[in-house]
């Protein structure tokens, strides 16, 4: 039993990880007959919060409440994962990338998160304007003008050779690399880092 | 009402819900469970990391290539499982794929996309997961994007689609 906590409490390596991600995809088609999705969960709480009488919200969204129950699970499998078997150790990531994001100013490196940037103190600061506030803005935006996100373009999409998701899932790489090769240097020295 | 369903399953795109038969309550339950399955493994493979995402788009990492690739390697093989052999739902339906036309925004919008995506370290999905596992202050991140997908959802008809 040891053991097996032991081992469950690791980091997965990719060949694990990735194949139980794809299984998702026939466990909720043979669940319930739902392909899988998650940026619509945004889209959801809008149409239940704030519908605002805005055509693109006004549907049943109550025929959609998996899709709510089923981020809210994501949410709970994250606090499980981090709370009970969680890695001990830090996180090892690629010497390139530590020495790249060194010299852009993050000094943390011990979490999956670098607390230089994702803390409340950094809320009402360029900082948690660029990070939180645009960048969140940037992915709901961007992702429901897409028409899905990773899951439902790159996953569920590709997945069911729909070459439309495979459109969707270059020009994400395309706004990712450009983010980080190029803009996101002037971004953390505009923010202050 | 009938009709007027019909008309909500055109509207939504994207992951829409295919299954006839009406579910409530407990029977929500199973998606609950899988979304902890889900999520669970997204923090055990450091999904959720920013810097996992980093190192992707700095390609000094193998990992999250790995992951979506092999993701999207078994996804092809189980659709075309259940294809081949008809497999059914587990309320016996037929089981349907939403299919995703061609539109300007999957450019645009999926360019908008990586550039958050790479801001946040995370997609949709690794938000919640990110929430999960204590980093609260990316609730102002989730907050921001439901504040996106609605300005989108508003100007939906004015943007080049």
């Amino acid at each position: 039993m040891n053991q097996f906590i032991d081992w469950i409490s690791q980091p997965w390596a990719w060949y694990v990880a990735g194949p139980l991600i794809g299984l998702t995809v026939p466990a909720l088609l043979i669940l319930g007959n739902k392909s899988f999705g998650i940026s619509s969960s945004l889209r959801h709480v809008c149409a239940m919060c704030i519908p605002a009488k805005i055509p693109f919200f006004q549907y049943n969204w109550r025929k959609e409440m998996w899709n709510l129950v089923f981020v809210l699970g994501v949410l709970v499998g994250g606090f499980v994962a981090t709370t009970f078997l969680s890695n001990p150790d830090e996180i090892v990531i690629a010497a390139q990338t530590q020495a790249d994001l060194a010299a852009l100013g993050i000094t943390d490196f011990s979490g999956l998160m670098p607390a230089d940037i994702f803390s409340w103190e950094n809320l009402f600061t360029v900082k948690g304007l660029i990070f939180f506030v645009m960048g969140g803005f940037l992915v709901g935006f961007g992702s429901r003008y897409a028409g899905g996100c990773t899951s439902g373009h790159a996953i569920m999409g590709i997945s069911s050779l729909q070459w439309p998701s495979l459109v969707a899932t270059i020009f994400f790489m395309v706004g990712g690399f450009l983010m980080t090769q190029v803009l996101l240097g002037p971004l953390m020295k505009f923010a202050g880092f | 009402m009938l009709v007027a369903d019909k008309n909500i399953q055109e509207a939504v795109c994207d992951s829409p819900n295919s299954q006839e038969t009406g579910e409530t309550g407990l029977a929500l339950v199973k998606y609950l469970i899988l979304g902890i399955l889900f999520g669970f493994v997204f923090v055990k493979a450091e999904i959720i990391s920013w810097f996992r995402i980093q190192e992707m788009f700095r390609l000094d990492s193998f990992h999250m290539y790995g992951v979506i690739g092999s993701a999207i390697v078994t996804g092809i093989i189980s659709i075309q499982l259940i294809k081949r052999f008809k497999i059914k739902s587990i309320v016996g339906e037929e089981i349907k794929i939403s299919k995703k036309e061609f539109r300007k925004g999957q450019i645009i919008g999926g360019f908008i996309f990586g550039l958050g995506w790479a801001i946040t370290g995370a997609c949709p999905g690794p938000l919640y997961a990110q929430i999960g596992s204590g980093f609260t202050v990316v609730i102002i991140t989730l907050l921001s994007a439901i504040a996106g997908t609605w300005v989108y959802g508003k100007f939906s008809d004015k943007l080049p689609n």
